[in-house]
């Protein structure tokens, strides 16, 4: 594809998903979250993990826009540092579910036989164990943090997405185009390469949404029973760990980190089903 | 069909198998001695030695993992070492708590998520249905620990009508104990409420375009009689699968749910096992975890292939 059609089909997605409230407004939300995150790399209302002891526990105010925690530390700045610590470890765990699942079921499929066979039924059997579980068992066995965390969640990706690139793959390698660049002799990494996954980026791409917004669930889940980010590091989990043993004291502290979250969630799904439906118009029927 | 449930039933098995030597090789890795952690730093070299060789960990592995894959088959689970009791003791113990959990969470997001589901098919477009899967938008984004904790913010701290926390066991009763576990249970049912009512709206949707609904409703069956009686009926199929898959999630959701609530249940034990490196206990729960995921799916396959003849592969096409 030249540059100029590359342009043209952009702006075309452009006008076609413009009309779309779904992605519209996933979209928002999304970049709205990214640049939360960016702008605390090099700002926040106040220094993250400043204590303030005298400011402990207040409701929200002028001064601090969401309140602030037992140790007097803003929440506001703290919601803005978790969107970073958020984002970068569903990120990475994404990107490793995706780098090792894509190619594990692209191999699959050009292949097929023993290879196929090992990959899927390595695949069913993940199945049998619950991933937050086996995240939970993976984090003791390494130890709690984010690193861990992002392997624990990176390694559930990994089945996801070479089931659904194999599946994918499968049917494209009956199509004639494929058929016609086997018979010219075309080896089958370089079909793979050249006509299989630019065929099937579309599928991975609304995936990889819907398992980021899996990924931040996680990692909320597993900071709230702090395997994942350390403190005084902030994450969204731990602040709702900490805001629920001072729940009669200050209620407001377990409302905002979760909103955070849900928001965060519900706009990435948006997205994704927004990018479904504009991808694949003859999904939108059924939905 | 004798050869549909063999095969099925051969590859339970084998999953169980790799299941068990996965978990197995896993605890192996983790860092830290049993013994010395039971018997504390300051333990003499000789009393580790006799510990170590008690425990059996003086063996090599592979023997080890076949005692404890022929104590998992015999139903010896073996002792755990922080509580001092069988396995099957903890296990049961805890059961009581789980399990009613569970089989809550399903029975009240099956009893609103299927009638939600049919009615957002049913009034495709209108505001139901945009309703309905708002709602359901909403349920798959809140994290299932933060709805438990606006729950006890609401029914604990505001209006003081349920318990925050804690388990008041079947011995002071079926209501109070019932009490105590009503909030963990809708707390676990909303996600999987969410889910499933998209699953089943989208099967129903799936099924009022099929020729046999066309013909129902051109024998002069009322809209409502169409829908239930072929509609919904031919679109529960898809969704007990989804039922079973979800049970796997459901088990996950106790692990951080039990948590949330301070509950004795087998979530909560599997993670306080994880934290004292209480292995055997880790070892066993994970496995029968696994194990009940994977026979809950086996199960789901056979009801799948009684409703569904035309799934039973492997056997006669003709």
């Amino acid at each position: 594809m030249s540059s100029e059609t590359r342009v043209a089909s952009l702006r075309e997605f452009w006008q076609r998903g413009r009309g779309q409230a779904n992605l519209m407004i996933g979209l928002l939300v999304t970049l709205l979250l990214v640049a939360l995150a960016a702008v605390s790399l090099f700002w926040t209302p106040y220094p993250v993990n400043a204590i303030d002891i005298p400011a402990k526990l207040q409701p929200p105010s002028a001064a601090h826009w969401l309140g602030t925690d037992q140790f007097g530390r803003d929440v506001l700045s703290r919601i803005m540092a978790g969107a970073r610590n958020s984002i970068a470890v569903s990120l990475v765990a994404v990107g490793i579910g995706a780098g090792i699942g894509v190619p594990l079921g692209a191999l699959a499929a050009a292949r097929r036989g023993w290879v196929e066979e090992v990959v899927m039924r390595f695949n069913d059997f993940t199945f049998a164990f619950p991933a937050l579980l086996s995240a939970v068992m993976i984090t003791a066995l390494l130890g709690p943090g984010a690193v861990n965390s992002i392997i624990a969640i990176g390694i559930f990706n990994i089945p996801v997405f070479a089931r659904l690139t194999r599946g994918a793959a499968l049917s494209l390698w009956q199509r004639d185009f494929v058929l016609a660049a086997r018979v010219a002799g075309r080896g089958r990494t370089r079909i793979t390469l050249d006509h299989i996954l630019p065929n099937i980026a579309s599928l991975l791409i609304v995936q990889m949404t819907i398992q980021f917004a899996l990924a931040i669930l996680a990692e909320a889940g597993l900071s709230y029973l702090g395997l994942g980010t350390q403190p005084p590091d902030p994450s969204w989990g731990k602040m709702l760990n900490e805001a629920q043993t001072l729940m009669f004291l200050a209620p407001q502290l377990a409302i905002f980190p979760g909103l955070a979250i849900m928001v965060t969630v519900l706009g990435l799904n948006l997205l994704g089903d927004g990018l479904r439906d504009l991808l694949d118009p003859r999904l939108r029927r059924l939905r | 069909m004798a050869l549909f449930l063999l095969q099925r039933l051969g590859t339970l098995l084998i999953t169980l198998l790799v299941a068990s030597l996965l978990v197995f090789l896993v605890m192996e890795v983790l860092p830290g001695d049993p013994a010395a952690i039971i018997l504390g730093v300051n333990a003499r070299a000789d009393t580790l030695a006799a510990l170590r060789a008690e425990m059996g960990l003086d063996r090599p592995a592979w023997e080890r993992y076949l005692l404890w894959l022929g104590g998992l088959v015999t139903g010896d689970l073996g002792r755990s070492y922080t509580y001092g009791v069988t396995v099957w003791e903890l296990v049961a113990e805890r059961i009581g708590l789980s399990l009613p959990l569970a089989l809550m969470a399903i029975v009240l997001s099956t009893v609103l998520a299927i009638p939600l589901g049919v009615l957002a098919a049913a009034r495709r477009n209108k505001a139901a249905d945009v309703g309905v899967m708002g709602f359901t938008q909403l349920g798959i984004a809140i994290p299932n620990f933060w709805f438990a904790i606006l729950l006890i913010l609401l029914f604990a701290v505001h209006w003081q009508v349920l318990p925050a926390g804690g388990f008041a066991g079947w011995d002071a009763g079926f209501w109070p104990a019932l009490k105590t576990l009503l909030l963990p249970a809708v707390a676990l049912a909303l996600p999987q409420a969410a889910i499933l009512a998209r699953v089943t709206r989208s099967s129903v949707l799936e099924t009022l375009g099929e020729d046999y609904v066309r013909t129902a409703r051109a024998k002069g069956l009322s809209r409502r009689a169409a829908l239930w009686h072929h509609a919904v009926r031919n679109a529960l199929i898809p969704v007990v699968t989804i039922m079973g898959l979800q049970f796997s999630f459901l088990l996950a959701g106790t692990i951080i749910i039990e948590n949330v609530f301070y509950l004795p249940g087998l979530g909560r034990l599997i993670f306080q096992a994880i934290a004292q490196r209480d292995l055997i206990v880790v070892k066993d729960l994970v496995i029968l975890l696994a194990a009940s995921v994977v026979v809950v799916n086996f199960l789901v396959d056979l009801l799948y292939a009684v409703l569904d003849p035309r799934l039973r592969g492997g056997g006669h096409v003709l």
